[in-house]
């Protein structure tokens, strides 16, 4: 039997605003149970520090250039967290992504981006050029 | 041509689209002007996420807080006037403006002033070295990155820990342009916690506190940062020095609130206003960052609402404060706001401390209104919300904050 390791973390709850410094000790075994939290201020954080200490999520955000349109750039965003581990490989993508005029937001850019689950919507609409 | 009003909203922001959303529903017939083609503000530049949290309870990026609240907006009979200019607002309640259809006034009962702020500019910093290119502000690389479609670095160091610095160093190293540091004199973060998580340490951007930039150097285009350590009274320690090989500098050195074209409004230097956002002339009402620079645009936002609300209410002789209750900064306070209190009206106090706290308890005496708050700092603003309280010999009130350990 493996011996269990304790080890102890300070988490930056990064879901809302508030940025909630969470302390959490947890043992780092095949699989990691978490032993004790403190600071969070809603169960959210709880959610965050559980995947925060096996895979962090984030949104990705960026912009993407826009054919025709108004303006040359239509800003976009993954529809739920990805892995923070596939965020430059992700940029790489959307750095070759050119979609056409007229966009609307929540149009889907990308769908499912590099087997994430996560589509990459518009955040933004942009009418055709006049 | 003359337009006639009841409410006109100067700004079309995250805090004038809510103003003017709110005054429209309180029975006023309004008009919002906005200098940009479209409404907005920064807002349309902001592209990452984290607004809207509690003005729409849900996660938006920049760009969806500001849609949402325009389509709000166009569910109105609210006048928008886009790409137009106010140049001057007269005690006689008229505005002039200019747009490209020549000089309009308007004629109004109540105006609300959402102008916002402006970013706080390199050369206030009186840094030495050669003028160059290369030197930008942080909202002004964002709108080139996230609106121009341009590059505007090739390496960069920034100097300023506050959100729009922090979020500029993530944008501009997932955009290809390496950061090789942020630079902040203070010895806490400017920004928000969890921006320096998602927009740092996630990607190791050092972050130098207690750190200045001493001198820049270049030939027509940035080449050189100097930065030095400073010690607790903000002077260099010799022999910190460290030099940077970049070819732009980023600045997010704090933003100034922007209170033109009125010259004749009690300000600190932002518009000084009550609970229900009334400034020293009383049918002129301010709400968001011309006011105090607020954290998030929810708080902006909702101020605007209530700014709009009461401007209505005025315009239709259904608002006259009887009582006005001063707010007075005690011990530890930095920023406070609003600094008069309606007392028949319920109040969001927001408030900054002056240095980090362990455990503060913020207090507003006499009410006996007492708050704990951890691990407060000056960047991170404090909200109290207070009841009416009818005390007719009330005369003013202070907010204090101490060290509970």
């Amino acid at each position: 039997m493996n011996s269990v390791e304790y080890k102890k973390k300070k988490v930056v709850c990064t879901t809302c605003p508030l940025g909630c410094k969470i302390n959490v000790i947890y043992a780092d075994a095949d699989e990691i149970e978490i032993v004790e939290v403190k600071g969070n201020r809603c169960k959210r954080g709880l959610e965050f520090v559980k995947q925060e200490i096996t895979d962090p999520l984030r949104v990705v955000v960026t912009s993407v250039k826009v054919e025709d349109g108004e303006i040359p750039m239509a800003s976009v965003r993954s529809d739920k967290p990805v892995p923070l581990r596939l965020i430059n490989d992700i940029m790489k993508i959307l750095k070759e992504t050119k979609v056409k005029a007229p966009i609307k937001r929540g149009n889907v850019v990308i769908q499912n981006i590099l087997d994430t689950g996560s589509d990459i919507i518009a955040t933004r609409s942009v009418n055709k050029k006049k | 041509m003359k337009y006639e009003a009841d409410v006109v909203v100067l700004g079309g922001g995250g805090g004038g689209m809510a103003a003017a959303k709110a005054a429209d529903k309180n029975g006023a017939n309004v008009i919002l002007i906005e200098r940009e083609e479209e409404n907005g503000g920064v807002l349309n530049q902001c592209i990452h996420n984290g607004f809207g949290i509690h003005y729409y309870r849900k996660d938006l990026t920049g760009p969806e807080f500001k849609e949402t609240l325009q389509e709000e907006l166009e569910n109105t009979n609210v006048k928008i006037l886009n790409s137009a200019f106010v140049l001057d607002v007269n005690k006689d309640k008229q505005l002039t403006f200019v747009n490209h259809k020549g000089i309009h006034e308007i004629k109004t009962k109540a105006l609300v002033m959402t102008t916002g702020a402006r970013e706080r500019h390199f050369n206030s910093l009186a840094v030495p070295g050669d003028r160059v290119a290369g030197i930008f502000t942080a909202g002004v690389a964002q709108k080139y990155i996230n609106l121009q479609n341009l590059k505007p670095a090739n390496s960069a160091l920034i100097v300023g820990s506050g959100d729009i610095g922090l979020i500029m160093a993530r944008r501009l190293h997932l955009e290809g342009i390496e950061v090789k540091g942020v630079v902040e004199i203070l010895p806490y973060p400017g920004g928000l916690e969890r921006n320096v998580q998602q927009c740092l340490r996630d990607y190791n951007i050092p972050l130098y506190l207690s750190h200045t930039v001493t001198r820049v150097e270049g030939n027509k285009r940035l080449g050189k940062v100097y930065v030095s350590q400073v010690d607790e009274n903000r002077q260099i320690i010799p022999n910190t020095e460290k030099i940077f090989n970049v070819d732009s500098l980023v600045t997010s050195v704090g933003l100034i609130p922007l209170t033109d074209p009125i010259k004749f409004v009690e300000t600190g230097p932002g518009f000084i206003t009550s609970n229900t956002n009334q400034t020293s002339e009383d049918w002129i009402f301010a709400a968001g960052n011309c006011t105090v620079v607020f954290d998030l645009v929810d708080y902006v936002s909702r101020e605007g609402e209530k700014a709009g609300k009461y401007a209505a209410l005025y315009a239709q002789n259904q608002y006259f404060p009887e009582q006005k209750v001063k707010v007075i900064k005690g011990k530890n306070i930095n920023v406070l706001h609003p600094l008069y209190i309606d007392p028949n009206e319920r109040t969001k106090l927001y408030l900054r401390v002056s240095k980090t706290f362990k455990r503060a308890e913020v207090t507003v005496e006499p009410l006996g209104i007492k708050m704990v708050e951890e691990e407060a700092r000056p960047s991170e603003m404090i909200e109290i919300s207070m009841k009416p309280f009818k005390d007719k010999n009330l005369k003013e009130i202070e907010v204090s904050a101490r060290e509970l350990g």
